[in-house]
């Protein structure tokens, strides 16, 4: 026996491999018991994501023998990249996945006989995937990377255990396909955003309170006094998403053996905790979590630092203190009482402060260096990102207001400014965020082709504006259709009539999508190929030869 | 319950106010206070500064 080799597992190998093999031993009881196909299939898949896990944990102990992981490599300290390497990787993956299923069913819309007339292929269930795909596995795969990069950078600290964040990262990818797979086969809690179902809610509860400890644990051992305001957003995104993910998911399964379940709320206060879950999934996930990734990326890839850091500080606390409030504005006109749905509009305009003062604050970190737009295509993306962050942070208190509400809920309006914010805001900081990390993990000097961002960069706006015109379009013409009367009285439109207007629209939409996929291939593309043949960090050879000037 | 109502949505109105306002208050007074310029300064060279 080797004499540096230790003799046991430590604590946590310990406390990891134990959990996972009652997890897995558990999920097999329940496979084995369950009258529910779906939960056969879910627990069997839980039983051997688990068993893999513990499997993995050993194999690793026998491997290194449990060697200490040294905190410092020559000074400088030992950053774990591996798991954010994985989560770069994931991001990318489910991001193609995810606005292809959104293609198909933007296509489906314009020519329904693409459901096929099955139900696992229906727009009914591909929805919540693509929603969730996008938001939840594209995201949340680049917010999980990004952050376990930032906080180690700017604490200057590697984070601590040696499974926890592995834990962190694929137990969140393994409640991805759960969730994903159980909309397929028809489990869902039919809540938007909020679909899967109990089981998988209670496992990304215990994934996200290990995410929870392992960034605050990284806090903890920072060497850099000072705590950089894009680890506040990541924190304050982490801790919101805790919570309205456990209360809007408070529900009693009907039995430990089938997926159904019920929520402990009751009729409109379900809807309300579903809607404060929901618009608060817009504001600390894809706003707070992003705005994160603004304030580190941005000054990092401009290099200079951020415009104002006071400005972030209140940008900070007024976001998140007003964020919290304005979930009831996607109540109007429902069963909720009058004064709720007022205050939600009303603080989503008070809202309009903050969240231009940290466009501006984002924006103005160019001022002195606006030429490098010009070179750089990376830079470009980001910065229309924040611009298009702007615009649909301006547009949502607009809609927020009950008088615009009633022309726009329920229409394609609603779709387009989503989109607006998804593609344009989320997408554009996600891909630049991805450019400036997976050479920085591989330790390459630069992407392999700033050309390819290029490319990426104006097919990809095109089918943004394409899209979010389109729906503008069809939107208002929808809700100007419903409520349009003849001179007796009565509707002037059958419903199918404004399905029948909205078709050319839908057409231009999927046509946007289309090259907003085509960018996104074009981009993974261009990663992999950094990845294998990037010129070196260390290699300093004259003139960037990849480097193109902008057309 | 018109009664409950009423007293609910005055005290929001109220004590809401205030409680915005001080908050408010206090994140611009610890945000632009002198003493803490520099630090603030140092801070936002934080990513630049990495090795």
């Amino acid at each position: 026996m080797a004499q540096t080799k230790a003799k046991y597992l430590t604590l946590e190998e310990g406390f990891f491999a134990a959990f996972l093999i009652v997890i897995a031993f558990v999920c097999l009881i329940i496979a084995g018991k369950t009258y529910d196909q779906v939960m056969a299939f879910h627990t069997a898949l839980g039983s051997l994501f688990a068993a893999g896990g513990a499997f993995i944990i050993f194999k690793n102990y026998f491997n290194d023998g449990g060697m200490a992981i040294p905190q410092e490599v020559d000074g400088k300290p030992n950053y774990n990249l591996g798991p954010i390497k994985f989560g770069a990787w994931a991001a990318v993956f489910w991001g193609i996945a995810g606005f292809t299923v959104g293609l198909i069913i933007a296509l489906q819309l314009a020519y329904p006989v693409l459901n096929f007339d099955l139900p696992w292929t229906s727009f009914g269930r591909l929805r919540p995937l693509h929603t969730s795909a996008v938001i939840f596995a594209f995201g949340g795969n680049v917010l999980l990377a990004t952050s376990f990069y930032v906080v180690q950078r700017t604490s200057r600290a590697r984070m601590p255990g040696r499974i926890a964040p592995w834990f962190v990262i694929l137990g969140y990818n393994a409640f991805i396909v759960i969730a994903g797979t159980g909309y397929l086969l028809g489990a869902t809690q039919s809540k938007e955003y909020a679909e899967p179902e109990w089981y998988a809610d209670l496992w990304l509860t215990i994934v996200w309170v290990a995410y929870l400890l392992v960034f605050l644990g990284t806090l903890w051992k920072r060497k850099e006094p000072h705590i950089y305001v894009a680890n506040w957003f990541y924190l304050a995104f982490i801790i919101t998403i805790a919570m309205l993910h456990i209360v809007n998911n408070l529900t009693v399964p009907v039995s430990i053996y089938g997926t159904k379940s019920y929520i402990v709320w009751a009729g409109v206060q379900d809807a309300m905790v579903q809607w404060w879950y929901g618009h608060n999934a817009v504001g600390f996930f894809l706003t707070a979590g992003f705005l994160a990734i603004m304030y580190y990326f941005v000054p990092k890839r401009a290099e200079r630092p951020v415009y104002s850091y006071r400005l972030s500080i209140v940008h900070f606390w007024a976001l998140i203190f007003l964020y919290i409030w304005a979930g009831p504005h996607h109540l109007h006109y429902t069963a909720l009482p009058q004064w709720a749905s007022t205050l939600g509009a009303t603080f989503s305009i008070i809202l309009w402060m903050p969240s231009w003062g940290g466009m501006i604050n984002g924006l103005m970190t160019l001022s002195g260096a606006w030429d490098k737009l010009r070179t750089d295509p990376v830079l470009r993306m980001m910065v229309v990102s924040i611009a298009f962050y702007g615009m649909s942070t301006f547009e949502g208190p607009l809609m927020s207001l009950r008088s615009v509400n009633s022309l726009s809920h329920y229409t394609d309006w609603t779709i387009g400014h989503v989109h607006s914010g998804a593609l344009g805001w989320v997408g554009y900081i996600s891909f630049g965020a991805l450019y400036c990390l997976i050479p920085w993990l591989w330790n390459k000097k630069q992407v392999y082709s700033l050309k390819l961002v290029n490319w990426h960069f104006w097919i990809s706006t095109i089918g943004i504006v394409l899209y979010i015109c389109a729906m503008w379009v069809s939107g208002i013409m929808q809700g100007l259709m419903w409520r349009a009367y003849d001179q007796l009285g009565f509707l002037e439109y059958s419903f199918i009539e404004t399905v029948e207007a909205m078709h050319p629209f839908y057409v231009i939409r999927a046509l946007g999508g289309a090259l907003f996929v085509a960018g996104a291939l074009i981009m993974a593309y261009n990663l992999w190929m950094t990845v294998r043949h990037g010129e070196a960090e260390e290699a300093e050879t004259a003139g960037a030869g990849a480097m193109a000037p902008a057309e | 319950m018109n009664e409950a109502y009423n007293s609910v949505a005055s005290f929001a109105q109220t004590w809401g106010l205030v409680y915005f306002v001080v908050l408010f208050a206090v994140v611009l007074a610890y945000a632009l206070w002198p003493k803490n310029r520099s630090r603030f300064d140092e801070a936002a060279h934080i990513p630049l500064r990495e090795d």
